[in-house]
């Protein structure tokens, strides 16, 4: 089943959309174990395209997070990626050394994580908790790289970037911190920053200012952009591509508008009637999903939504489920997507 | 100090269930206690077991090596049949590692729940003199005080109880001050229970098992400790001999009969093993957060 | 920094106040009499008055106390019972001897400890970490002074290697090299209880700073892997380890005084094993305040040590 998916939507180059900078290819990690573990993420295939926004959406345990550290090789063990690819420049990030992973990870992509507050070193000063990245890859002096740090610091909007630099991360609220951190994953203006829920711990207030900072870093360093999260209104904000997780798979895979105006996955469907009940559209009813999502550790066969689908039929139980081509740019993982499209 | 505050800390928290069968899935406490019921057993039965009493000696075979025919252990420097006066002396190391150990849980409990409980100045009393306790390494401790006193098993388990109050009394107070934070407790007193009743009723049970976990592990080191003064002389008096005095006497004749140091080191050992092995199934089986991490870190 | 120290120093006096309470309450505790001891079982019921009279032994306790506690500051214990001589002439080159045997057995379980328990956090459930567990655990329900018992016999009376007690060979001219063999066995003795209990203290810590989230953020960064552990896992692994070799200090004099008496190293613990043998109270008082105090002492620099890593605890 991880062949089919990965043969039926390799996406490569394409005129119409631009090209591809980092593509997954039926990417499998699994968590703990070979006996006791599970397999978090299943057989995801998705494209990054250069100077475009792809968000990974999905539920808490939907297996995005799991993909944005299995692309810069960042499982840490027992867990590690166990098949499929990660194209980058014309190699298999999968199958580097650390060493070379290294010369990668922070230069040429950058990551933001979830959680500000325990994601910068307590003992460090910030600013050099910023220089790092650059001495890590440029041949610059430790007095250059603090200088550039507080730069970064002033353009990521942290006021009195060269007093502040010296002071450690507990004098900095949930916002700064997350700008401190965005600052010291583009020290180096990497191409490709993967961003793994940037917002969720922060306040509302903040999450927006967040979101248009990360927006304008990437219009102005043409950088291409992977945010993570489980929040369509992000998404809806931000994206141009979208591809929906659920239960460690890709369900569906397409731009922004089809996904939010012509949704074809049952699921895709479903979390936008959450979306639309929780914002108090009148077009559409709140339609809660049924069901939980499954346990990973044992998955049920075939679409693993079937069980909570209000369109499943006994045969999707056994369906070997894999990404269908709707179109150049949509993919959706339902046997019975034709149907559906019909009926309404 | 540290085996001590490590432990303590690992063992404090919140309201717990006792869990039987989480301790007897950990192999290694299940055969700690077996182990320990066969020593203890052992020792109260020294007179059926051995034939020979511990002071009998037998001129004609001295430094006898273990295995000799009628002395399983072998004998010392005066024929004195090794076994028996391991079991005998066990009774005298196992006294000294359990009877300190549970007298001082009992007084460091009091003074521990009083602290937590009234706060204040009664707490600020207890435990600044805890604090000057706190402030002698505990082995100098213990060899001063015994060192002070007559020397005999009573001066071995006083020095050693007064020596133990201060690492309890600071744990039973932490773990009084967390409970009586606790909203139930607050339920209580709005409810008008008197302090002494809420104390009897839901602080004392729930600081009494941490406490419980603890004194476990400190037999294990106190069997040490004990043993350490015993061999300075400062314990049990000859001809009785408890493990440590064993070792002592051995230490004169190490070369020629090594097994006479050995025998009564190994005991120790095994027994202070058994008792930490047992306190960390015990804290595993009260407390399920700490979990594994307990023997691994 | 200073308002930290001052305070830390201030917070210690009462507690200096109390151990030296508690040490002149030892002397309290002496069965006999002080005059008996000091003049013989046949000395007349008025020479005993007299002697008490003389050494204020017939005033109430504050006001003995009183009297030993200006004499004890200004460094006078009064004499020895057995050899009559001033106590602090016999207390202070024992207390060198037991400082280099403490300060060698700490370097020692440092030395061990620290490489030992950071290899086997990198190296989680290996062979090396699991035997270095199992290792540590036996070795911190071993008793100091058994142990040092079986070194000596491996390594003195079968293989010949090292010497078996004392700290200078009785012929010797002491030189340095002289010392250090006399006293590998004895640090060793010492060290390895606490170097156990370091171990397993740095492996936790070094586990610990492992799995915070700030290390993988380091590692998505791109650092080397040697910066990355010392900046972002050891660095913050420090504080709590440095506490807990303080913390040993205690554990190691104790160890220390034990191990004396098996070596016959002439420090502090074979002096107090004779004085109490010989019920040389001023003695086992004097050296009791001696090594309380030093404990205290060495607590406030761990401290201190603790606040210059992490100027965080100062704050708070």
């Amino acid at each position: 089943m991880t062949n089919d998916a990965m043969t039926t939507d390799a996406v490569t180059s394409d005129p119409v959309t631009g090209d591809v900078v980092l593509e997954a290819r039926a990417l499998r990690t699994r968590f703990g174990s070979a006996d006791g573990g599970l397999v978090a993420v299943d057989g995801v295939s998705f494209a990054l395209r250069r100077g475009r926004t792809t968000a990974i959406v999905g539920e808490s345990g939907s297996g995005k997070s799991t993909v944005a550290l299995s692309l810069l090789g960042l499982i840490e063990p027992p867990g590690r990626v166990i098949g499929g690819e990660v194209l980058y420049e014309g190699r298999d990030l999968t199958l580097l050394s650390e060493a070379a992973l290294q010369a990668i990870r922070g230069a040429r992509i950058g990551i933001i994580f979830q959680d500000p507050l325990s994601s910068l070193n307590p003992a460090l000063s910030i600013g050099s908790q910023i220089a790092e990245t650059i001495l890590a890859h440029e041949a610059v002096s430790r007095a250059e790289a603090n200088e550039r740090a507080v730069e970064l610091l002033t353009h990521v909007g942290v006021a009195d970037a060269a007093r502040r630099a010296a002071d450690r991360p507990h004098h900095f609220s949930g916002g700064m911190r997350q700008r401190v951190l965005i600052a010291a994953a583009i020290a180096c203006r990497p191409e490709i920053i993967i961003a793994d829920e940037p917002t969720t711990a922060l306040d509302v207030t903040v999450q927006a200012k967040i979101l248009r900072l990360l927006h304008d870093l990437q219009q102005e360093m043409s950088a291409s952009l992977l945010l993570i999260t489980h929040d369509l209104g992000v998404v809806a904000a931000m994206a141009d591509d979208v591809v929906v997780m659920y239960a460690g798979r890709v369900v569906e895979c397409a731009d922004v508008d089809t996904v939010f105006h012509a949704p074809r996955h049952p699921y895709t469907r479903a979390l936008l009637s959450c979306m639309m009940g929780i914002e108090g559209s009148r077009t559409a009813p709140l339609t809660p999903i049924m069901g939980a999502p499954p346990d990973l550790r044992a998955p049920p066969p075939g679409c693993r939504f079937a069980p909570r689908c209000p369109d499943a039929t006994d045969a999707c139980s056994s369906w070997s489920a894999h990404l269908l081509r709707r179109s150049a740019t949509h993919s959706v993982a339902c046997r019975r997507v034709d149907e559906l499209s019909a009926r309404d | 100090m540290d085996a001590l505050t490590s432990t303590a800390v690992a063992s404090r928290g919140r309201p717990r269930h006792w869990r039987l069968a989480a301790f007897a899935r950990d192999r290694a406490a299940v055969l700690s206690a077996a182990l320990l019921l066969v020593v203890v057993v052992a020792c109260i039965a020294a007179p059926l077991i051995t034939s020979v009493g511990p002071y009998a000696a037998d001129d004609s075979l001295r430094y006898a090596s273990p295995l000799t025919s009628g002395y399983l252990l072998g004998t010392d420097q005066q024929g004195r049949d090794e076994l028996a006066r391991l079991l005998w002396g066990g009774r005298v190391s196992l006294a000294v590692g359990v009877v300190p150990t549970l007298c001082a849980s009992a007084i460091g409990l009091a003074l521990g729940m009083a602290a937590g409980l009234a706060r204040g100045l009664l707490d600020g009393i207890i435990m600044r003199t805890l604090d000057v306790l706190f402030a002698f390494p505990i082995v100098l401790f213990a060899i001063a005080l015994a060192g002070a006193m007559t020397p005999g098993i009573n001066t071995e388990i006083i020095s050693i109880t007064i020596v133990l109050i201060p690492y309890i009394g600071r744990l039973a107070r932490t773990a009084a001050m967390e409970v009586a934070a606790m909203p139930y407790i607050e339920a209580a007193r709005a409810a008008g229970g008197s302090p002494l009743e809420i104390a009897r009723r839901y602080v004392f049970p729930n600081v009494l098992s941490p406490v419980l976990v603890y004194a476990t592990t400190l037999m294990g080191l106190m069997i040490v400790v004990g043993s350490g003064l015993s061999f300075l002389g400062l314990g049990v008096q000859p001809p009785t001999a408890d493990w440590g005095a064993m070792v002592a006497d051995g230490r004169i004749v190490l070369n020629i009969a090594p097994h006479v140091t050995l025998i009564p080191g190994i005991a120790i050992l095994a027994v202070s093993l058994a008792f930490n092995f047992l306190g960390d199934g015990l804290r595993d089986a009260l407390d399920p957060r700490t979990g594994r991490r307990s023997r691994a870190a | 920094m200073s308002r930290f120290l001052i305070s830390r120093l201030g917070s210690v006096i009462p507690v200096m106040f109390g151990v030296s309470v508690v040490v002149f309450l030892l002397m309290q505790l002496a069965p006999g009499d002080v005059a008996t001891a000091l003049l013989g079982p046949q000395a007349t019921v008025a020479a005993k008055e007299a002697l008490r009279h003389a050494l204020g032994l017939d005033r109430p306790l504050p006001v003995q106390y009183g009297v030993w506690l200006t004499h004890a500051v200004r460094g006078d214990f009064g004499v020895s019972i057995a050899t009559q001589e001033p106590v602090m002439d016999l207390v202070l080159p024992r207390f060198l001897n037991t400082l280099v045997l403490t300060f060698s057995s700490l370097l020692l379980a440092i030395l061990i400890g620290y490489p030992v328990g950071i290899f086997a956090a990198l190296r989680s459930q290996t062979v090396f970490d699991r035997g270095a567990m199992a290792v540590t655990l036996l070795l911190g329900s071993t008793p100091p002074y058994w142990l040092g018992l079986l070194l000596v016999l491996l390594f003195a009376l079968r293989l010949h290697w090292l010497p078996v007690s004392g700290m200078y060979d009785i012929a010797g001219n002491g030189g340095l090299g002289d010392l250090l063999r006399h006293l590998i066995l004895p640090a060793i003795t010492t060290a390895l209880g606490p170097a156990a209990i370091i171990t397993r203290m740095v492996r936790a810590s070094v586990r610990d700073a492992l799995s915070r989230p700030h290390v993988r953020v380091a590692r998505a960064k791109g650092l080397p892997r040697r910066r990355l552990l010392r900046r972002h896992v050891l660095r913050n692994a420090l504080p709590p380890v440095i506490t807990i070799t303080g913390l040993q200090l205690g554990y190691l004099v104790g160890g220390a005084l034990l191990t004396e008496v098996v070596f016959d190293w002439p420090g502090l613990g074979s002096l107090l094993y004779t004085s109490i043998t010989a019920r040389d109270l001023p003695v086992v008082q004097a050296t009791t305040l001696l090594i309380g105090l030093c404990f205290v002492l060495a607590n406030i620099v761990v401290d201190l040590i603790n606040v210059l890593l992490d100027p965080r605890l100062q704050e708070g």
